[in-house]
């Protein structure tokens, strides 16, 4: 019994456990979204964390100690944010063609979703430093954050609504997509990657190589914009 | 796959050159996507890196996923943040989400068919 507990008090305070948790969970995950042919529901990210949230609650594990190991695959990010120049670069005359466009869709985008935010959670009654932590949701993390700070939201709080929106957003795209009858993979991309930046880019991936490409697109651009139009909003909205 | 420690030495040389400027320059951007323009930049200077990074590049994307993970999970630990408001936000998330991707799509469906150029 004291030699497992031992055991147990090394394995809990290495990294080595909770990455290797972090990519079996994701290995698992990922095969079962296969399995199910990526049923939008059926997300990585999701089934992911659902799998790794109750070995963590088991062990009595917390998150501190879980991000000792998970941090090497969030560190990930950076270069793989670097690495979405390739399929922007592979489809560099189709993104030529179609500069109006994205830029057009990029604006009125960013827009809804940072203004629709602020007017959905003023007619909830929401207090207002919540408000402010709602309006960056759909950009990328560490941008919202930034911008959650500025205009003096709860970043911790932003934190958890970044998250939240990317995966309404990887998992409703393509139903919603089917639905309004959108056969342009561009345009199907662009749109998931203004409203749900990262993991909606990888929805796009999952599913088409050019959706994902103008993803991409949407996402970095709209990390630009955000930081730019939130504040402006805030003033006009609030 | 010998391509790949090229292939990391520059994306993260990229990343690294992105957040020197983004820091340096007080800009309001991050490292990455200033990273992500200068790596189109040496693509456009030396088009036969495509061919090199891609493999790495591939397995990458193809895991976008994955890298997400950690955060999501910080989500079910911080989910108290959302406190007596989870279902109005619950509500927001989702309508305000659907909302900017159909103005979105519809934009850029919109602005195609008025430039006239042929849907791809």
């Amino acid at each position: 019994m004291n030699a497992a507990a031992d055991l147990w008090s090394y394995l809990s305070a290495t990294p080595l456990t909770w990455l290797t948790v972090t990519i079996l969970a994701y290995l698992a995950a990922d095969a079962a979204a296969r399995a199910l042919r990526n049923a939008p529901w059926a997300n990585p990210v999701l089934f992911s964390v659902l799998l790794i949230a109750p070995v963590l609650w088991a062990t009595e594990t917390d998150y501190a100690a879980y991000f000792e190991g998970a941090q090497f695959i969030h560190f990930l990010l950076g270069p793989a944010t670097v690495a979405l120049a390739l399929p922007l670069w592979d489809n560099r005359d189709m993104i030529k063609r179609s500069v109006a466009p994205i830029l057009l869709a990029l604006f009125v985008g960013s827009f809804v979703a940072a203004g629709s935010a602020i007017l959905l959670a003023r007619a909830f009654a929401l207090p207002t430093e919540v408000i402010l932590s709602l309006a960056p949701k759909s950009t990328t993390a560490p941008v919202a954050l930034g911008v959650s700070e500025a205009v003096g939201g709860i970043p911790t709080l932003t934190a958890v609504l970044v998250i939240l929106t990317g995966v309404i957003g990887a998992v409703t795209v393509t139903p919603l997509m089917n639905m309004l009858r959108i056969s342009d993979w561009r345009a199907r991309g662009f749109a998931v990657g203004v409203a749900a930046h990262g993991i909606g880019t990888a929805r796009a991936f999952q599913v088409n190589e050019v959706a994902g490409a103008y993803a991409g697109i949407a996402m970095a651009l709209n990390a630009l914009l955000t930081s730019l139009i939130v504040p402006a909003l805030v003033r006009w909205f609030m | 796959m010998k391509t790949m420690l090229p292939t990391l030495g520059l994306l993260l040389g990229c990343q690294l050159c992105g957040e020197v400027a983004a820091r340096g320059l007080g800009l309001p951007i991050p490292g990455p996507v200033l990273g992500l323009v200068l790596m189109i930049a040496i693509l456009r200077t030396w088009p036969a890196a495509a061919a090199q990074i891609r493999a790495t590049v591939g397995v990458i994307l193809a895991n976008l996923s994955l890298m997400f993970v950690p955060a999501g999970v910080g989500v079910i630990g911080n989910l108290d943040v959302l406190a007596d408001d989870w279902f109005a936000l619950l509500v927001i998330l989702t309508v305000s989400t659907l909302l900017a991707m159909c103005a979105a799509v519809t934009t850029f469906i919109g602005v195609s068919k008025l430039i006239g150029g042929p849907p791809e």
